[in-house]
């Protein structure tokens, strides 16, 4: 497509668009016609807003569903991402939903917009095959995120965590910027599939080697894989709520889907490195980061006592395990991949979302406070096993179907030498130290008594709402994988990589 | 007919979870009627079964195409057996728990959350299927000890809870390679049973998948679990843990481990035989040395789980009927003991210590326990006439033809068996060493048995002189199971 035709663009845009109308028209309903009513109310509007646009933006990918590529890969519509997209726009209707009872801001118009923002970002960043772009979108969801995480202004912890989440994602996209430079110069293109193809002709390269390492650094960051860990726990102790929950879920998906777009598709040649040159491929760096990510966030999890903390580092541990899927290399990659990050963020949204209850109403996120809440809460207690289960990979649940498939995937790549079973193993052995941190929840839950004059919590309808539906999705989807699984696959096998 | 026993558990647990917390009886009510209609279903199904017909495929639909896994069930007379076994745990459990006041509607759901993952294990037919119930029967025992637990109940929970998972993971680990390696797509027990592995993967796969189930099944050294386990749960999950959790492992041992790497075996056959006669003579001795009743049940289950052990390894037809019969009884005896320990005396004078056990004059106090406990003994000890007997005298037999020294070892633990109960007996319910004086002056009259406890107690004795008197019932749906297909590869490996 050599001639620019905006308005078929601005038509493919169109869920980006809505996205976008809406965040607008939600800061200016806000700022204009509300700003004496009561905040519940404005909360609830914003939220209501937010809820109809991604919800108008998901129907339009249905209504009209586009495949197409436009100036060269730097706005491209497949199946796959759409899928993903609707994704996004899922998890950020939870995190809206999820945010209608807080209170830590005033600034509920901006708040909404923002999280709209970071929303197009990500939707952005899983439709291009363009360097540039992804540099470009990753930043507008980073700078959203930031200050999202920043937006408790009463909270030192939560300015402390936004400051550490913004330096080291201001040095992790230096990283990223530096890799796609070095990129750029070798190959020529800053195009995902010409550049693979390139690189091929160019041969092995030290060089290379440099640019990965640095690629893998800056996404390393953003999916909160070890060693490039170290904001992660402090920005979900110190965050709102509802950021966590959101940088946890929504930033997880779209940013796994990119760099396994980036690797896989730009780097498919060079998994292994060559010998003679001594380059290194990113699948021996992968391991690595993996295995680190794997044993550091586990045994890390152990000695915590908050839960935001407990979940942050039990995060790392599954951004090790979602790289192991990286291994299984093509379609199968995508495909346990997504079910993965998508069951995932789906969990940890839940699992959020019994937090947010717990900590408005009893004062804190610390096990104690947990003290016999199947007493207090029983609907809550009950979803939140379901949701730590899921976690720790207990079956019949979706996280246990997820670890299964990527360990099945990643040892049917190479079945006659299982290169990968080592990090199978080791995944495995961790999610038996896991299981022994997520019980200690569930013991303050179930096995503690709460003292006699604790009554019973007051739950928000919409957060009783939303947990109650998510924990039936994750038993659903566990149960019934094939549900997503097939999407997934006939996406990806439409699109023939 | 057999598939309802899983779905029947699963509805009663959901059922008793939704039962008022403030109204026990509903939910005892609830959860007989579960436990009940599990063994009604078992029973039918076992009538109508043909054991002729080797494996009988019960239900077959897709589930998730895309990594060929199944939802499929299927018995043959080793599950039926173990069905059978299951159902009436089930229902002694119940009935020994009537007395449950704290959080009963809880108990009751995770009890047979369990018990449905039990039933679930031995009818699968898919690996991926059996794997999903093996794991789901973990988390409602962490439960069970934690909540209603006793003696370092936080400690024995996790314990057990980690052993399980430490277990399944090595079995998963297992699985996956043979999926991989197989390269058929498919998780079904009998394409992946066909499947001739290498003998280099068979040699490190076998030892991981059968240890992996085996650590469960309270295999030596890794049996640790099993006591502190046992002593802290409260009785009716002690009864479960030995008489149905524990098969688990050693039904797994069979049916995975074993019909997928049957070379494998062959290659470890004298080490896992050493180790299954370490277990028996070891548990044995442990269990004459202990001061906490409860404890001694629990060394004994690990020793008598040995004879299960051991008679799987034999690589030959009677060593494996046996094992399987023997399942059958120490489920049932294990059941019985833990019942008498945990239960009558327990909750009645509240000490399980021997040496305070034995001033209290127990067989004129309460004159049933006394005699279910001597019942329980000598079935427990291998007396002809009960179950245990046919069962350890076939693995003995099988055991003999493949290893004889190390039979004449496991003899030597019979005899232990034998000292050891007949120790605790005489010394918890027939002393004459007075009381203390200080335990006269509170003495209060214990409150008599009750109709459920006499009603389980003479069910699983019931059972026990059953099949020690007629072994052939269970023995004819047993035996022929091995010539179905599932078993060729492990056949042609022993020379059958």
């Amino acid at each position: 497509m050599n001639t620019a035709d905006y308005f078929q663009l601005f038509s493919a845009l169109g869920p980006e668009v809505i996205v976008v109308c809406t965040a607008l028209l939600v800061l200016t309903t806000d700022l204009l016609g509300l700003q004496d009513t009561p905040r519940s109310y404005r909360m609830s509007i914003a939220a209501g807003l937010t809820t109809l646009g991604c919800g108008g933006a998901v129907v339009w990918m249905f209504v009209n569903p586009t495949v197409g590529n436009w100036h060269g890969g730097m706005f491209v519509i497949d199946p796959l991402n759409e899928t993903v997209k609707a994704v996004v726009l899922l998890l950020t209707v939870l995190t809206a939903i999820l945010s209608v009872g807080a209170k830590f801001t005033r600034h509920c118009g901006e708040y909404f917009a923002l999280l709209l923002l970071a929303a197009v970002g990500m939707m952005l960043l899983t439709s291009t095959e363009e360097l540039l772009m992804i540099f470009a979108s990753l930043e507008l969801v980073s700078l959203s995120l930031y200050i999202l995480v920043a937006f408790n202004k009463s909270s030192r912890q939560s300015a402390e965590a936004a400051l550490k989440y913004f330096l080291f994602g201001g040095m992790s996209a230096a990283f990223l910027l530096f890799g796609f430079s070095l990129l750029y110069g070798l190959s020529g293109t800053t195009n995902l599939p010409q550049m693979a193809q390139k690189l091929f002709t160019v041969g092995a390269d030290p060089l290379l080697t440099v640019a990965l390492v640095m690629v893998v650094i800056g996404f390393g960051f953003k999916v909160a894989a070890a060693p490039f860990h170290l904001w992660a726990p402090d920005s979900y102790q110190g965050a709102p709520l509802p950021s966590a929950a959101f940088i946890a879920s929504g930033s997880k998906v779209a940013s796994f889907y990119v760099f396994a777009k980036v690797l896989l598709l730009g780097f498919s040649q060079l998994g292994w490195g060559s010998e003679e040159s001594s380059t290194g491929g990113w699948i021996p760096l992968l391991s690595i980061v993996a295995a680190l990510s794997m044993v550091l966030g586990n045994l890390a999890a152990i000695r915590q006592t908050s839960v935001r903390r407990l979940l942050a580092y039990s995060a790392i541990a599954h951004a090790g395990y979602m790289l192991i899927g990286f291994l299984a290399l093509g379609d199968e990659a995508f495909a346990s991949l997504l079910f993965y990050v998508t069951t995932y963020a789906l969990t940890t949204i839940g699992a959020f979302g019994v937090l947010g209850v717990v900590e408005a109403q009893v004062g804190g996120d610390q096990l104690k406070d947990f003290t016999g809440l199947a007493h207090r809460a029983p609907v809550l207690a009950w979803c939140l096993m379901i949701f730590l289960l899921s976690l720790a990979g207990i079956p019949p649940l979706a996280g246990f179907f997820g670890k299964f498939y990527i360990f099945a995937a990643a040892l049917t790549n190479d079945a006659h030498n299982l290169p990968f079973l080592w990090l199978v193993i080791l995944g495995i052995a961790m999610s038996c130290v896991s299981l022994y941190y997520y019980l200690q929840v569930l013991k303050q839950v179930f096995v503690r008594e709460a003292d006699g004059n604790a009554r019973p919590l007051a739950v928000p309808f919409l957060s009783h709402a939303v947990v109650v539906l998510l924990a039936a999705v994750v038993v659903l989807l566990g149960a019934m994988p094939g549900w997503l699984l097939d999407t997934i696959h006939t996406a990806i096998g439409e699109l023939g990589w | 007919m057999l598939a309802w026993t899983i779905y029947l558990s699963f509805a009663g647990a959901l059922a008793c979870l939704l039962t008022p917390r403030a109204n026990p009886r509903a939910t005892r009510a609830v959860a007989l009627g579960t436990a009940l209609a599990g063994l009604v279903c078992g029973l039918v199904g076992a009538v109508q079964f043909k054991p002729e017909n080797g494996l009988e495929v019960i239900t077959h639909i897709r589930w998730i195409p895309a990594l060929g896994i199944d939802f499929s069930l299927a018995a043959d007379g080793i599950s039926v057996t173990l069905v059978l076994l299951t159902g009436i745990a089930a229902l002694a459990g119940v009935l020994f728990s009537w007395n449950v006041e704290h959080r009963t509607n809880e108990f009751f759901a995770f009890f047979f959350a369990l018990i449905g993952g039990v039933y679930g294990v031995f009818l699968s037919l898919d690996l991926f299927l059996l794997f999903v119930f093996y794991e789901i029967a973990i988390v409602p025992k962490y439960f069970l000890i934690a909540i209603w637990g006793s003696t370092r109940r936080d400690y024995a929970a996790m314990k057990l809870a980690l052993y399980s998972f430490i277990g399944s993971g090595m079995v998963l680990i297992g699985m996956l390679a043979a999926y991989a390696v197989s390269g058929l797509v498919s998780f079904d027990l009998q394409a992946l049973a066909q499947h001739s592995f290498a003998p280099e993967f068979q040699r490190w796969a076998f030892p991981l998948v059968f240890v992996g189930f085996a650590i469960l099944a309270g295999m030596w050294p890794f049996h640790t679990w099993a006591p502190t386990g046992h002593s802290a749960a409260p009785t009716a999950a002690s009864m479960l843990l030995a008489g149905v959790v524990m098969k688990l492992g050693a039904y797994g041992c069979l049916r995975v481990a074993m019909t997928l790497f049957p070379e494998g075996l062959k290659m470890w056959q004298h080490e896992l035989a050493a180790l299954a006669v370490t277990g028996i003579v070891y548990g044995a001795l442990v269990a004459l040395v202990q001061k906490d009743f409860k404890f001694v049940i629990g060394y004994s289950s690990v020793s008598h789980m040995g004879f299960v052990l051991l008679g799987l390894v034999t690589l030959n037809e009677i060593g494996w009927s046996g094992a399987v019969l023997q399942m059958f009884s120490h489920g049932v005896i294990a059941g019985l003991l833990f019942a008498v320990v945990g239960r009558m005396v327990y909750d009645r004078t509240h000490t399980r210590e021997l040496d305070a056990l034995e001033g209290m004059g127990l067989a004129r106090a309460m004159p049933f326990a006394a005699v279910t406990f001597v019942v329980a003994g000598f079935a427990s000890m291998g007396m002809p006439g009960f179950s245990g007997f046919i069962a350890e005298l076939q693995v003995l037999i099988g055991a003999w033809q493949a290893f004889p020294k190390l039979a004449v070892i496991a003899g030597v633990g019979i005899v232990i068996g034998v000292v050891y109960t007949l120790k605790t007996t005489a010394q918890v319910f027939f002393s004459d060493k007075p009381a203390p004086a200080e335990a006269q002056e509170h003495e209060h009259p214990m409150e008599p048995i009750s109709v459920p406890e006499r009603l389980g107690a003479g069910l699983l004795i019931l059972c026990t002189l059953i099949i020690g008197l007629h072994p052939r019932l269970l023995l004819d749906l047993i035996v022929p199971s091995f010539k179905s297909p599932l078993f060729d590869g492990l056949r042609k490996v022993a020379g059958l």
